[in-house]
């Protein structure tokens, strides 16, 4: 009897929401390995891959198979089930955050508002905020279980740097969060619609939010963590297969990720600037796909430039880049804080 | 340092676009198995043994170009023309065996300058690979020419460049 | 039994389980994992509530930030089977009375509360949420948040003034 008063609707959809989100974050991830490595070719002028399918296009594919079906290798004084839990939880935290990311306006569907958000919560930037701080623990125990100095090292030179940087990244959001005055992510993306995009507000603290979300990702200039040449290829030394795949990969899908936080945040999420869209009078569910294009526009743009700033900047110094977190990055985050505080009450006055 | 450069970004901004700019820079590559770099006038790749126009070797085993050779990569023997094989040999001393050892040989081209024949020249090819040393020491019929009078295409694209060369 | 009701029980379960594991486990840094994970289910009895603020902090805090560090110093001093110390058995005997006073004390306390008078407001609560619970804090408890906020602040000043000291 009680089964029959759970919405099972609403199970249903957002089942198919999680599972579509999923494999699309996946889907993206691959191919942004070949687009890493596409930009990355013709930043220094070679062509990048292109034997595998026209222009190179199943070289994710390939890669992928080539890993599932290498040796999987244990170290005999590792403990295993942490060795094995490392990189799920890597892969875990990754995706996590895609629950709260507003994907569009809601579809219609048989009468039905289905929203294209998995879970609006009330809380959802320090959702966002909360699984980052857990993505350490992927580095942390993948290092630690390798029963490796040089992994252990890396992974807490890799912690550490995480920490670091989620405190200046949260002083940055402090300041966005007195402009929106809610946590709701979809409350934020409507703010923007009508008052305008939050980068204009908060350059600054655009910034440090991007500077923030390179070193979460472990991206160079922050990738200490794996700096394969001069610090021994970091906490994933002893890995090989697909569990070391899945590392490589989650950085992968955090990158995406963590650019469709930054267009939800700063640029308007699904929103088309400059024009009225919804005075269009299309149908909804053209208007919820339009806005998801956006979304990935905008997204994809962010994937583009921290490749862009892969190929670019070299590799910080471990001194400077702790220099940068807590000297440079938090004073100015809470410059920043101060300065939007001072302008919005002189502004209510 | 100003304060302005201490900040690093106006330089780091400056070092993305030029990263940007070769975006649309000609692509360097040379997509190897289907295009080919054209080797220059004076490379020395893999010895050729020579033969004159009407298909006879020209080498008469006199060593020459052993004793010109640094790395002591080229062993030869030596037989009498027979009669009867005067459309094979030029010479009335032919090479019944004649090896390179491509892993010792250092592709100097002493030998080529030694040879008073012109029978032994340093072509347009690189050696290509092999699974086993042995596949390296190349006996006569690896090294020799194709035979201008049955195969002549083979034999002017073996040439070369040098077709020329030799033929005044 | 409802859903809500089966989780609970669910959760429970789990969590004393593996609050029982962190003081079982014999590496220190198993013993850090199953706390975390037990923090985590405390945090699943948050949502419960409904109170989605204090879940999330839980997580940012506890999980993400403070047990992070004892891991850090748990790896970085290598603690393991075999570098641990004999214990007395006089010490071991102190450990079993020291741990049975506080049940006691804590059985002590907690026999007395009429708790059923006490629903808690499953689902429906909204106390738990950011803008009442900041409410709350701002204005009925505004001193001693502002209080422990220079705790923190003298805690601050006491680490760099010991990171000075070379």
């Amino acid at each position: 009897m009680y089964l029959l008063m759970i919405d099972w609707w609403f199970i249903l959809e957002k089942f198919l929401l999680v599972g579509f989100v999923v494999t699309f974050s996946l889907l993206i991830a691959m191919y942004t390995t070949y687009a890493e490595r596409k930009i990355a070719a013709f930043l220094q002028d070679r062509r990048g891959p292109n034997r595998a399918g026209p222009f190179g296009i199943l070289q994710p594919l390939a890669d992928g198979g080539k890993l599932f079906f290498k040796e999987e290798i244990i170290p005999l004084a590792s403990s295993k089930f942490l060795f094995v839990l490392g990189p799920s939880l890597a892969m875990l935290t990754a995706m996590l955050t895609s629950a709260v990311i507003p994907w569009s306006t809601p579809l219609q569907i048989g009468g039905r508002d289905v929203p294209l958000q998995i879970a609006d919560l009330n809380i959802g930037i320090l959702y966002v905020f909360g699984v980052v701080s857990l993505g350490v623990y992927g580095i942390m125990i993948g290092g630690w279980a390798s029963n490796n100095k040089f992994s252990l090292l890396a992974a807490v030179r890799g912690a550490s740097q995480m920490i670091s940087y989620e405190l200046s990244m949260g002083l940055a959001l402090i300041a966005l969060l007195m402009l929106t005055g809610s946590l709701q992510m979809s409350v934020i993306v409507q703010n923007q619609i009508v008052h305008g995009w939050h980068v204009i507000y908060q350059p600054l603290g655009f910034l440090i939010f991007f500077i923030c979300a390179l070193a979460e990702c472990n991206r160079t200039p922050f990738d200490l963590p794996e700096a394969e040449n001069e610090l021994n290829f970091g906490y994933h030394q002893e890995y090989s297969s697909m569990k070391l795949g899945l590392y490589l990969f989650a950085e992968y899908v955090n990158m995406f990720i963590s650019g469709t936080v930054m267009a939800t945040l700063f640029f308007g999420g699904y929103d088309i600037p400059f024009v009225n869209e919804a005075s269009w009078g299309l149908s909804p569910n053209l208007l919820a796909f339009i806005g998801f294009v956006v979304l990935l526009a905008k997204a994809f743009f962010f994937l583009f430039v921290f490749i862009w700033i892969r190929w670019t900047i070299p590799r910080f110094r471990y001194d400077q880049l702790m220099n940068l977190g807590w000297k440079k990055l938090i004073p100015l985050a809470l410059v920043n804080m101060v300065a939007t505080a001072i302008v919005m009450l002189l502004r209510n006055r | 340092m100003n304060a302005w450069e201490k900040l690093y970004l106006p330089a780091v901004l400056k070092g993305m676009f030029i990263t940007l700019s070769h975006l649309f820079k000609k692509k360097a590559t040379i997509q190897y198995p289907e295009q080919k770099r054209s080797f220059p006038k004076v490379f020395r790749g893999l010895q050729v043994l020579n033969r004159d126009e009407e298909g006879r070797e020209r080498c008469t085993a006199c060593g020459l170009c052993a004793v010109a050779c640094p790395a002591e990569a080229i062993t030869m023997e030596a037989a009498e023309r027979q009669p009867g094989e005067e459309h094979l040999y030029r010479e009335e001393k032919y090479a019944a065996k004649y090896e390179i050892n491509m892993l010792r040989c250092i592709f100097c081209g002493f030998c080529e300058e030694a040879c008073p024949k012109d029978a032994i020249y340093l072509s347009e090819t690189v050696t290509p690979a092999n699974y086993s040393r042995a596949g390296f020491i190349y006996k006569k019929e690896d090294l020799l020419i194709p035979d201008p009078t049955k195969d002549p295409e083979g034999y002017q694209k073996a040439l070369g460049h040098r077709a020329k060369k030799i033929n005044n | 039994m409802n859903i809500t009701q089966i989780l609970f029980w669910f959760l429970s379960a789990l969590t004393v389980f593996s609050a029982l594991m962190v003081v079982v486990s014999k590496n220190p840094v198993y013993s850090v994992l199953w706390l975390i994970f037990t923090f985590f289910c405390i945090s699943g009895h948050y949502i419960m509530l409904n109170a989605q603020f204090l879940f999330i902090v839980n997580i940012i805090v506890y999980a993400g930030a403070i047990m992070v560090l004892f891991l850090f110093v748990i790896m970085l001093m290598n603690l393991n089977q075999s570098s641990e110390p004999k214990k007395h058995r006089w010490l071991r005997m102190a450990g079993v009375v020291a741990g049975g006073c506080l049940l006691l004390v804590l059985v002590a306390a907690l026999k007395n509360i009429d708790i059923k008078k006490q629903v808690a407001e499953t689902n429906t609560g909204d106390i738990g949420l950011i803008g009442n619970l900041g409410k709350v804090l701002f204005n009925q408890y505004v001193v001693p948040f502002e209080i422990s906020s220079i705790l923190f602040l003298s805690a601050m000043v006491g680490t760099v003034v010991i990171g000075k000291k070379e």
